[in-house]
């Protein structure tokens, strides 16, 4: 019955589109192909007033699939190039993204340019921060992982705070942090939010056959938990938007032995 | 007597010093003056603060030992997430940095090119940012009070860029679906180097109907110079893709041998045209078809 009831990448796919429902009409990004198909998908059901662009400038208002295409093989619909993208979708909030970064902290501070080390010299650097500290002060943010361990849910704050969290330290007096909207953190594992007490991060759903101590092991600190949930599985009607979406089912590659949905 | 800009990619690079900071166009893998970029490796310049979404450009500056200080908000080959040169030479510790927000990054070029000190912004709070570039916060001084980063003009003594077209006098066309913040990198720079797939003598005689893609006035460009293919290996939409075969060899070459001056011939050559050449000619660049995303 595995197949009929998905993968675990399209259980996360389903997860992860359910935290643009309802946002209105603002643009949707979903960096890595899980979280693009997710905003795909939310378009596609429970949110068409969300908009999204073809990966590299346009405005498109039917998803554009993953994977190699005709360049012309995608429908403009409008414009949204990175020459206006801070005039038109960050800075004035209208956006709500999801990224994979490499760490994140109790306080949902994430890191996406360098570990251990120095700044000078750090030991690994990875790509700068790029729009994070930005997106994370103008506009919601969610996550995706797709291996939830210590090593990405660290114990102690990240190595280099590159998107702001809620983190009392961190808030310079006087400024205005209040377009800091932390969302949905989805895992292999488990659904997480930021409900718990002072925004801190909450145990909101585990996927089917997760028990709540693996999730606790795999998380370098504390997480509320209270009612919890199973996240439910996909929909044979999701399943197959999905598959319209991805057609050479490259999200099979994003968690590690494409397991189905159900342990079994 | 008729204005004209053209100059050699030597006599651009002769007016540039040692120790100036220098703004790069294009971003990550695209539409980056790579032609432009090469003539500097093949120059003694060096001590540079470079100012770029960064890409090879950053990759192969650094690996060369050309920068002093990099001002950035990531360095990528899209497909190949990290750039290995750059990486290198980070982890080695060889290199300042200032790093930036992406959207800071274009608000500090926007307030050098209004000659502003600085621009307000909320972008920085709450990251480690401020701290680590040393950015200072300034109050408004409405009823509001708030407290904002001050991110400091990024002033730049020069800016290179790559076009699609320029006529004689620097009357520049930019197509492809986006030509990200070049325009800015023109405004904010004391002289601009633009290099063009094309160079016309009248650009009103042969291409009128394109003047909407003139995104900056002549008056930010000081010299224009005709570089076929002179993003390569970098994408010029609409014309050509990334060459990602080149981005592999490239990126390769970081890890074996991992020496820059091993392979700097590859990559860099002697001149324009024995580039050209070695990467197949100009044929084999237009037809490589356009990046995915």
């Amino acid at each position: 019955m595995a197949a009929a009831d998905g993968t675990l990448a399209d259980l996360c796919i389903v997860a992860c589109s359910e935290a643009f429902r309802g946002n209105g009409e603002i643009i949707a990004t979903g960096v890595g192909p899980i979280p693009r198909l997710a905003a795909g998908l939310a378009k596609l059901t429970h949110s068409p007033e969300l908009m999204m662009t073809d990966g590299e400038a346009f405005l498109v208002e039917q998803p554009v699939p993953l994977g190699p295409r005709k360049y012309e093989d995608r429908k403009k619909a409008g414009y949204l190039p990175f020459s206006r993208f801070f005039d038109s979708a960050v800075w004035t909030g209208r956006r709500h993204a999801m990224v994979t970064p490499t760490q994140i902290d109790r306080y949902g501070q994430i890191n996406l340019s360098q570990l251990g080390g120095t700044h000078q010299q750090p030991k690994t650097q990875m790509l700068g921060v790029r729009g994070f500290p930005g997106n994370t002060i103008y506009h919601p943010n969610s996550f995706f992982f797709p291996s939830h361990t210590t090593r990405v849910f660290v114990e102690k704050e990240v190595d280099m705070v590159s998107g702001v969290g809620y983190n009392p330290a961190k808030r310079i007096a006087g400024g205005n942090f209040s377009g800091v909207d932390l969302r949905t953190i989805v895992t292999n594992l488990c659904v997480l939010d930021f409900g718990g007490p002072d925004h801190s991060i909450r145990l909101v759903s585990l996927h089917p056959d997760v028990s709540i101590d693996e999730v606790l092991q795999s998380t370098g600190f504390p997480l509320s938990t209270g009612q919890t949930s199973e996240t439910p599985l996909p929909t044979a009607e999701q399943i197959e938007i999905i598959q319209k979406l991805d057609p050479l089912n490259i999200r099979a590659t994003v968690i590690k032995d494409n397991p189905p949905a159900r342990r079994g | 007597m008729t204005l004209d800009k053209r100059m050699t990619t030597q006599e651009m690079v002769a007016g540039l010093q040692d120790g100036m900071t220098l703004g790069i166009g294009g971003w990550g893998p695209r539409r980056k003056p790579m032609a432009l970029v090469r003539e500097i490796m093949r120059s003694n310049l060096r001590d540079l603060t470079v100012v770029s979404y960064g890409g090879a450009d950053v990759g192969m500056l650094c690996a060369a030992g050309k920068v002093k200080k990099l001002v950035f908000a990531f360095v990528s080959l899209d497909a190949i997430p990290l750039e290995p040169w750059f990486r290198k030479s980070r982890e080695a510790g060889q290199i300042e940095v200032l790093e930036l927000d992406e959207g800071m990054f274009q608000w500090g070029l926007k307030a050098a090119a209004f000659g502003l000190p600085f621009l307000p912004t909320r972008v920085g709070l709450g990251t480690d940012l401020a701290e680590l570039g040393d950015l200072k916060t300034v109050q408004s001084p409405y009823a509001d009070r708030e407290v904002l980063i001050a991110m400091p003009a990024l002033r730049l003594d020069a800016a290179l860029i790559h076009v699609n077209r320029s006529d004689w006098r620097g009357n520049v066309q930019l197509f492809g679906a986006d030509t990200y913040y070049d325009e800015w990198f023109a405004k904010a720079a004391s002289k601009t180097f633009v290099s063009c797939e094309q160079l016309v003598d009248r650009i009103e005689d042969h291409y009128p109907d394109d003047a909407h893609a003139n995104t900056f006035e002549r008056c930010f460009v000081t010299g224009v110079t005709e570089i076929p293919c002179g993003a390569h290996p970098s994408s010029m939409p609409p014309l050509y893709g990334p060459d990602m075969k080149a981005f592999k060899a490239y990126a390769d070459a970081a890890r074996e041998p991992g020496d820059w001056s091993a392979v700097a011939d590859i990559f860099v050559a002697s001149d324009a045209d024995a580039y050209l050449s070695s990467v197949g000619g100009r044929e084999a660049v237009m037809n490589i078809p356009l990046a995915i995303y």
